[in-house]
C-alpha cells in the first residue's frame, strides 16, 4: 500500500438556505483549499466529486461543477452519487494504483432546495416502502425508540450528545446551529418525532468541503504534518427495514474492523451521525472509549451538509492531526436509512 | 504500481424498451447472475461491488444501490456508486479496475443499469432549471448542431448517418440480447427515415431502453487461476471539460483527444487502427462514429466518414466498429458505457456468438457523457499487459 495523506481541507460556513447555485458554491471552498496547500489546479493529478441530484431537483447536477474546477485544459476527473467521503476512498483507491499522487476531492449539497425530510424518502424502496411516505425523521424515531426500549440506550444519553455537540459547535465557525443547553431543557423540549426531539435531529445545512490528499513524501512535501490514512474501510447493510438490526450497526463495526480502530487509542473521533442516538449507537459499534473526544465540530447535529458532512468529518478530524491536537483520528460518513452504509477512516500523525 | 486485472465474466440483460417482467431489483440481478456464472463464482466469492446508473430521476429512486443491497446479496460488503453522466457505465468499469489495480480487492463486480420506463427519460434529461441555459430538447436537439458543424467541415455526403444506422441495426441482428431486431433496413430506407432534428432522421438514433451489463473483474492470481476465457485490462484512461465556453471544439472535445492519447500511451499503442481489431464506441447519433474515429486517432481529420463510406467500419471491415449494434440498437443510458467495455472483453474472450469478431487480440471500449464532455475509454487485450 502506498502511504497517502489528507493535507488541506476546506469548507464553507453551512447557511441553513443559499441563494447562489452549486458552482457559485463551491468556487471559494476550491480556491481555498488549493491556498491552504499552496497548490494550483496544475498540481491536482485527479478531481473527485460527491454529490446528490435529489438534493437539487435536477438531473445531471454535477456536470456544471466543473465549471468551478478551471476544468481547462481538461483534466481527470469523476463523479460519485453519494457523500464526498466517498469520493476520496475512490482517489484514495486511485493513487493505490500509482496513477496520480495528488487528489483534490470534494462534496456539495444543498438541502434547502427542496424538504430534505421528505426527499431522502425516495432512498426507501420504491415498490413496498416508499410509496407511504415515512420521512427520515420518523424512520430514525423508530429507531430511537426500539434503542430506548431495548435499553441500549436512554433518554437523558441522547440529551447528553445533544448538550455536548451544541457546546462544541460554540467554537466551530462553520456550524449552523449551537448552544449551550441544560439536561433539563433538552429533555424537556417538545416531541418531534416521538421520541426524537429537534436538537436530536441534524441540522440541515447547504454546504460544501474540500480535501486534498497525497502520497508519500509529496504530501509531507505539502504539509507540516499530514494525516495520514492508516485504514479506510466501508460496508453497507440491508435497506429492509423489517429486517435490520434497530439497536446495532454492524456494517459500522466491520468497516471499524478493517480500518484498524482498535489497533491504539483514538483520540478524536469526528462521526457522521445525523440523530443523538445514532451517535451512541455508532460509538459502541466503532468501539470507542471514553478516552475518544467525540466530534469536537459540533458534528451533524449542528451542520448536516448532505453529501458533505461525512468529508467535512474528515476535514475535521485531520485537522486535528494537522495542527498537533491528536495523534490518531477517526474520521466517519455513512449514507441511507439507520446508517445503513458506514465508511471509517483511521488518520494518523507522524 | 497498478496490479494486473482481468475480465472474467460478462453478462447483459434481454434488452427491450419495457421490461415489464422485472422490477429494477430484478434486471439488475439478470446481468449480475450472467456475469457470475460466466465467471463460475457466486455472491459469496465477491469482495465489493460498483454499481453505476445515470440521473437517478429516470428512475425515481434516489442512490438505488443503498436499495439493491439485499438483491445483490451485498451486506455486509463495500457498495460503490459512480455517476458521470452517460460516460457512466465507462466510468464505473474503470473505477471497478482500480477496486482491483489498487491491490485492495481481488474480484469485483460491477454492474450499469437504467429501466427508464419506469420514468420518462426525455423530461429527466432537461429539467428546466432557474438561470440555467433551457434545452428542452433532450439530448438530440443539443447534439444535432454539432453534428451538422461536423458535416460542414469534413465535406461529408449526408448518407453516412444512415449508412451508420443501417450497418449497426444490422449488426445488432446478430446480438440475440440488442434491443432493436430489425434486419431489412437498407440505406434508401433509411434515407427516407423521418427527419426528427435536422440532420438526425429518426432511424440515427437511439433507442430508449430497460437494461443492465455487469461485468466482474479480477486479479491476477484470480483470473491466472480461472478456468474460462478472460480479457485484460491494458489501460484505462478518463477525462472531462467544461460543457461551454467560448471557443470550444464540439465536433472534437479535447478532453476527448487528451483521453484517447493517454490510453494509446499508456495501452502502447502506436497505430491504433492497425493494434485495435474490434472497436466498441459509444454512437447515440449515427454521425457520431465518423466523428469519434477522427477525434480518437482510428482515421485522419475530415476522413472519418470516408472510413464509413468504404465499409472499414463493418464487421468485415479493417475496423470493425459495433458489432454488438451499440447505441444505436441498445439505450439503456446507465449501462451503455459498461455495454460498450464488456462488448470489447467479450470479444477478445471470444465470446461474442454470431457478432464475433475472428482473432480479436485487442479491443477498445468508449463512452462519452454530459455535453460531449466526460469520456472513459479502456483497452482490453488477450495477452497479460
Amino acid at each position: 500500500m502506498r502511504e497517502v495523506a489528507i493535507i488541506a481541507s476546506a469548507q464553507a460556513d453551512n447557511t441553513a438556505t443559499t441563494t447562489s447555485t452549486p458552482v457559485e458554491m463551491l468556487i471559494p471552498v476550491i480556491q481555498q483549499v488549493l491556498a491552504n496547500a499552496s497548490m494550483t489546479k496544475t498540481d491536482i493529478g485527479f478531481w473527485c466529486h460527491g454529490s446528490c441530484d435529489y438534493m437539487t431537483g435536477q438531473p445531471f447536477s454535477f456536470v456544471s461543477a466543473v465549471d468551478a474546477l478551471g476544468a481547462w485544459p481538461p483534466i481527470i476527473e469523476s463523479h460519485v452519487e453519494a457523500d464526498g467521503a466517498f469520493a476520496l476512498y475512490e482517489a484514495w483507491l486511485k493513487i493505490q494504483t500509482g496513477e496520480i499522487d495528488t487528489a483534490l476531492v470534494f462534496g456539495n449539497g444543498r438541502s434547502s432546495s427542496g424538504d430534505i425530510n421528505r426527499i431522502l424518502t425516495l432512498q426507501l424502496d420504491p415498490y413496498v416502502v416508499g410509496p407511504l411516505w415515512p420521512d427520515d425523521r420518523s424512520i430514525a424515531a423508530m429507531q430511537a425508540r426500539a434503542c430506548l426500549e431495548s435499553g441500549v440506550v436512554t433518554e437523558r444519553a441522547m440529551a447528553e450528545v445533544a448538550q455536548r455537540n451544541h457546546r462544541n459547535a460554540l467554537t466551530n465557525p462553520k456550524a449552523l446551529r449551537r448552544g449551550d443547553h441544560s439536561i433539563e431543557a433538552l429533555m424537556a423540549a417538545q416531541l418531534v418525532a416521538d421520541p426524537l426531539r429537534e436538537l436530536d435531529c441534524p441540522a440541515h445545512a447547504d454546504g460544501v468541503t474540500a480535501v486534498i490528499i497525497a502520497a508519500g513524501d509529496r504530501a509531507r512535501g505539502l504539509a507540516a504534518r499530514p494525516a495520514w490514512i492508516r485504514g479506510i474501510d466501508h460496508r453497507i447493510e440491508s435497506q429492509n427495514l423489517g429486517n435490520r438490526s434497530m439497536t446495532t450497526l454492524p456494517s459500522a463495526a466491520l468497516a471499524a474492523h478493517k480500518a484498524g480502530v482498535a489497533n491504539d487509542k483514538i483520540d478524536v473521533a469526528e462521526l457522521h451521525a445525523p440523530y443523538t442516538h445514532q451517535e451512541l449507537l455508532l460509538t459502541s459499534a466503532l468501539g470507542l472509549s471514553e478516552a475518544t473526544t467525540i466530534n469536537p465540530s459540533g458534528g451533524a447535529l449542528c451542520a448536516n451538509p448532505m453529501m458533505s458532512a461525512g468529508l467535512a468529518r474528515f476535514a475535521e478530524a485531520a485537522t486535528r492531526i494537522m495542527n498537533g491536537t491528536a495523534d490518531r483520528a477517526l474520521g466517519h460518513a455513512s449514507s441511507g436509512p439507520w446508517m445503513q452504509q458506514n465508511l471509517v477512516c483511521v488518520l494518523e500523525g507522524e | 504500481m497498478a496490479e494486473r486485472c482481468a475480465v472474467i465474466g460478462v453478462g447483459q440483460t434481454q434488452h427491450t424498451s419495457c421490461r415489464a417482467d422485472v422490477s429494477i431489483a430484478g434486471l439488475v440481478r439478470e446481468a449480475v447472475d450472467r456475469a457470475l456464472e460466466s465467471a463460475q463464482l457466486t455472491m459469496a466469492d465477491i469482495d465489493a461491488i460498483v454499481i453505476g446508473k445515470a440521473p437517478d430521476m429516470l428512475e425515481g429512486v434516489m442512490m438505488p444501490e443503498l436499495w439493491l443491497v439485499d438483491s445483490l446479496a451485498a451486506a455486509g460488503k463495500p457498495v460503490f456508486r459512480v455517476h458521470t453522466a452517460g460516460s457512466v457505465g465507462g466510468s464505473t468499469a474503470i473505477v471497478a479496475a482500480q477496486h482491483v489495480m489498487s491491490g485492495v480487492h481481488k474480484r469485483v463486480l460491477t454492474v450499469g443499469f437504467e429501466k427508464q420506463s419506469d420514468g420518462n427519460a426525455m423530461w429527466a434529461l432537461s429539467v428546466p432549471m432557474p438561470f440555467g441555459m433551457p434545452v428542452h430538447a433532450g439530448a438530440g436537439g443539443y447534439f444535432s448542431p454539432i453534428i451538422r458543424s461536423y458535416i460542414k467541415r469534413s465535406g461529408a455526403p449526408s448518407h453516412i448517418g444512415c449508412m451508420v444506422a443501417v450497418k449497426d441495426r444490422t449488426n445488432a441482428c446478430r446480438n440475440p440480447y440488442a434491443h432493436l431486431h430489425e434486419p431489412d433496413w437498407t440505406l434508401e430506407k433509411a434515407m427516407a427515415s423521418p427527419m426528427l432534428w435536422d440532420p438526425v432522421r429518426m432511424v440515427e438514433t437511439c433507442p430508449s431502453s430497460d437494461g443492465a451489463m455487469a461485468l466482474v473483474l479480477a486479479s491476477e492470481d484470480v483470473a491466472d487461476a480461472h478456468d474460462g476465457p478472460k480479457a485484460w485490462v491494458h489501460a484505462t484512461a478518463m477525462r472531462s471539460e467544461p460543457t461551454a465556453f467560448a471557443g470550444r471544439n464540439q465536433v472534437s472535445p479535447r478532453a476527448s483527444e487528451d483521453c484517447a492519447n493517454d490510453l494509446w500511451r499508456k495501452a502502447g499503442i502506436t497505430s491504433p487502427i492497425d493494434e485495435i481489431d474490434a472497436v466498441e464506441m459509444y454512437v447515440p447519433f449515427a454521425w457520431f462514429e465518423p466523428m469519434w474515429l477522427e477525434s480518437l486517432g482510428f482515421a485522419p481529420k475530415d476522413h472519418g466518414w470516408r472510413f464509413v463510406e468504404d465499409g472499414v467500419t463493418e464487421m468485415t471491415g479493417r475496423l470493425p466498429v459495433n458489432c454488438s449494434g451499440g447505441v444505436l440498437s441498445t439505450n439503456p443510458i446507465g449501462a451503455s458505457g459498461m455495454l460498450r467495455f464488456g462488448e470489447a472483453a467479450m470479444q477478445v474472450m471470444g465470446i461474442a456468438g454470431d457478432h464475433q469478431v475472428d482473432s480479436v487480440r485487442k479491443a477498445f471500449g468508449h463512452a462519452y457523457g454530459g455535453g460531449s464532455q466526460f469520456f472513459a475509454m479502456w483497452v482490453v487485450g488477450k495477452d497479460k499487459p
